[in-house]
C-alpha cells in the first residue's frame, strides 16, 4: 500500500524531471512548456499546502478538546469542593495541592529537601528497571532459544507470576532492611517477568522465512542470534519497556510505603498516617510526572531502534 | 556422483501432524540436476515441491533416501547454495544494502569488499539509489530484486527458488523473469526452480520435472529443447516449439492438479 503511494509519487516527480529535461532540446516550444510545468508544480503545492493546513487545524482541535477535559476534570474537582458538595477533608482540593507542592519544594519535608525524596525513588526505580531488563531480556532470549530448559521451567515460571509479587516486598524488607536494596529488588521482580515474557514471546515469533533465510546465507548460529532473532525480539521487549517502568515505580513507591527512611512512597505513607489526602495527592501527581517524562524518553529511544519499521496508518495517512 | 550438481535419490520425507498422524509430503523421489542446468518442477498445490526444495538446502532432512550437492551428501546446511523464498524472507531491519551484502558478512568477507561488492550487485538489479531503504519502503518486485541479489552475491554453484515469482503481479513476473535469465546466462550457476506456473516452467527451464499429487513422487521429466538464447519470456511463449512441449507437459500435469483440486475439494 506505501509502495504503492510511493511508486506514485516517483512516477509523477520523475515524469516532471524528464519533460523538464525534455524541454531543453526543444527551443521555442521550451517556454510553453516550462509554464506547463511551471502551473503542474503550482496545482501541486496548493494541494499539499492545503493538506497541512487541514492536518494543523485537526491537530489543534485535538489539544483543544484535551484541555477542555482538563479543565473540566480540575476545574469540577476545584469547584465541588469549594462549594462543599464534596468534602474536601477526605478528597483535597486542586489549589490546595498546588500549595503543598509548593511548600515541598520551598520547605522541604520531614524526612528532608523534596528533590532528594525524587531521587530516592527515582534510583530505586531506575536500578529496578536496569536489572529487571537486563535479566529479563537474557533469561527470556535463553529459554526462547532452548525448547528443553523452556519446558522444564514452564511450571516453576507460572507459578513465580501467579505469586502477589508485590508480598515479596515484605520478605526483602525483612531480609535486606529498609535502604536501597529491597526497594530495587521490589522493582526489578516486577520488571523482570513484563519483560522476560515479551522477550521469550519476541524470540518465539521469528518469521520462519527470515530466519530460514539467514541460515541458507551461510549464518552461525551465533549470526543467527545477533541478525535476525535479536532484532526481531527487540521489537516486543521495547514495546514492553513502556509499561515496564511504571511498574518500576509501584515497585520503589511500595517498598517505601512497607518501610523506608526517605522517598516518594514514605511521604504518602505519612500523609496517610496524618490524614492528609494533600500529601498523598501531591506526591501523586509528582510520580504520574515523572513516569511520563521516562516513558517519553523510552519512546524516543523506541522510534530510533525502530526506524525500520513501517510507519504507522495515522501518521502517514492524515498528510 | 561426480558430473550431477544436485542428486535427489530416493527420498521420503515424513512429517507428524500435530493430530500424531504421519503424512507423507514426498515418497521416493528420483531426478538429478546437471551442472549449469535450470530445472524446473512444476505439480499441484501441496505435492511437496518447497519440501524437496529445503531438503537440497538441508534445511530440512530426508526420512529416507540421500540428497547430494556437488558429489557431497547434504548434511546440515549446504554450502555454495542459494535461495530465493517465495515469501518475503528479507530481513526487515536491515537495508537493501545490508541485506544484499549479508551472505558475505556471514562468510566473514572485509566489510568494506562486501559494500562493495553488494554496491555492483544493487546496481546490477537495477535498484542504485535505493540503497539505504528499508524493505517495507520497496515495493514487491523491488525487494524481489533485493532477494535476487543477495542470493546472487555469494555466487553460488547451486540456486534454489520457490516459486520467487508467485506473488507478483504478471508483468513484474515477466520481467524478473527475464532478469534471472540474463544473470543465470551470464553466470550459469545449477538452478533448481519451484512453480505451479507451466508456461514459466518451459521459458526458464532446461529440464521440467512433473510431480504427483500427495504424497509427491517423479511423474515424469521433460527436457526443454527450445535454443537458447531465448529471448524475453513473453514472446518465446508463442513460438511452435514452445506450444507442442507446452500441450505434452499439460497433458501430463492436468490429471494431478485434477486428483489434487478434487481431494482439496471433497469433491
Amino acid at each position: 500500500m506505501h509502495s504503492t503511494n510511493d511508486s506514485g509519487s516517483n512516477g509523477l516527480i520523475s515524469g516532471l524531471e524528464q519533460a523538464s529535461q525534455a524541454a531543453r532540446p526543444l527551443g521555442g516550444a521550451e517556454q510553453a512548456l516550462h509554464d506547463r510545468i511551471a502551473s503542474g508544480q503550482q496545482s501541486l503545492d496548493e494541494r499539499t499546502r492545503q493538506a497541512s493546513v487541514a492536518f494543523r487545524r485537526r491537530k489543534l482541535k485535538v489539544w483543544g478538546a484535551r484541555l477542555a477535559i482538563a479543565v473540566i476534570i480540575i476545574g469540577g474537582w476545584q469547584l465541588f469542593t469549594a462549594m462543599g458538595w464534596v468534602d474536601k477533608f477526605f478528597y483535597a482540593q486542586p489549589s490546595g495541592i498546588w500549595n503543598r507542592l509548593w511548600d515541598y519544594f520551598e520547605n522541604g519535608t520531614e524526612f528532608g529537601s523534596y528533590p532528594d525524596q525524587i531521587k530516592t525513588t527515582m534510583q530505586e526505580a531506575l536500578y529496578g528497571f536496569l536489572i529487571g531488563t537486563g535479566i529479563g531480556i537474557v533469561m527470556g532470549v535463553a529459554l526462547g532459544l532452548n525448547r528443553f530448559l523452556a519446558e522444564v521451567l514452564d511450571p516453576f515460571i507460572k507459578v513465580v507470576n501467579a505469586i502477589p509479587r508485590i508480598v515479596l516486598g515484605s520478605i526483602f524488607i525483612v531480609a535486606f532492611g529498609i535502604g536501597l536494596t529491597p526497594k530495587v529488588l521490589l522493582a526489578a521482580v516486577l520488571v523482570f517477568f513484563i519483560v522476560f515474557f515479551n522477550a521469550f514471546q519476541g524470540v518465539r515469533e521469528v518469521d520462519r522465512n527470515v530466519l530460514n533465510n539467514a541460515k541458507v546465507l551461510g549464518a552461525s548460529r551465533w549470526q543467527v542470534i545477533r541478525h535476525v532473532i535479536m532484532p526481531s525480539a527487540m521489537t516486543w521487549i521495547l514495546a514492553s519497556l513502556h509499561s515496564a517502568f511504571g511498574f518500576a515505580i509501584v515497585g520503589a513507591v511500595v517498598g517505601e510505603v512497607l518501610g523506608a527512611q526517605q522517598g516518594l512512597g514514605l511521604l504518602i505513607k505519612s500523609a496517610q498516617g496524618n490524614f492528609d489526602p494533600y500529601g498523598v495527592f501531591a506526591n501523586m501527581f509528582v510520580i504520574a510526572a515523572l513516569v511520563l517524562i521516562v516513558e517519553f524518553v523510552i519512546e524516543r529511544v523506541e522510534r530510533r531502534l525502530m526506524a525500520w519499521r513501517p510507519k504507522v496508518q495515522s501518521e502517514t495517512a492524515l498528510v | 556422483m561426480a558430473g550431477t550438481a544436485i542428486e535427489i535419490r530416493d527420498v521420503t520425507k515424513r512429517f507428524l501432524t500435530p493430530r500424531g498422524e504421519v503424512f507423507t509430503a514426498i515418497r521416493d523421489v528420483t531426478f538429478a540436476v546437471e551442472p549449469g542446468q535450470f530445472c524446473a518442477v512444476v505439480g499441484p498445490t501441496g505435492c511437496g515441491k518447497s519440501t524437496t526444495l529445503s531438503l537440497v538446502s538441508g534445511l530440512d532432512r530426508p526420512s529416507e533416501g540421500s540428497v547430494w550437492v556437488g558429489g557431497e551428501q547434504v548434511d546440515g546446511i549446504t554450502d555454495g547454495v542459494g535461495f530465493m523464498f517465495q515469501a518475503d524472507a528479507l530481513l526487515p531491519w536491515k537495508t537493501v544494502l545490508q541485506n544484499v551484502a549479508l551472505g558475505l558478512i556471514f562468510r566473514k568477507v572485509a566489510k568494506k569488499e562486501a559494500v562493495e561488492r553488494a554496491r555492483d550487485w544493487i546496481r546490477r538489479v537495477g535498484l542504485a539509489g535505493f540503497e539505504d531503504r528499508y524493505p517495507h519502503q520497496l515495493s514487491g518486485g523491488m525487494r524481489k530484486r533485493v532477494a535476487m541479489a543477495a542470493a546472487w552475491i555469494t555466487e553460488p554453484q547451486v540456486l534454489l527458488m520457490d516459486e520467487p515469482f508467485g506473488a507478483l503481479d504478471v508483468q513484474t513476473k515477466a520481467i524478473m523473469s527475464n532478469e534471472l535469465t540474463q544473470l543465470w546466462e551470464g553466470s550459469r550457476p545449477s538452478v533448481l526452480f519451484i512453480t505451479h506456473d507451466l508456461e514459466e516452467a518451459i521459458a526458464l527451464a532446461d529440464r521440467v520435472v512433473v510431480m504427483t499429487s500427495s504424497p509427491g513422487g517423479v511423474k515424469q521429466v521433460f527436457d526443454i529443447d527450445i535454443p537458447r538464447p531465448r529471448g524475453s519470456v513473453q514472446e518465446i511463449r508463442f513460438g511452435s516449439r514452445f506450444l507442442e512441449l507446452h500441450h505434452e507437459i499439460w497433458a501430463t500435469l492436468r490429471d494431478e492438479v485434477e486428483r489434487a483440486y478434487a481431494r482439496t475439494a471433497g469433491v
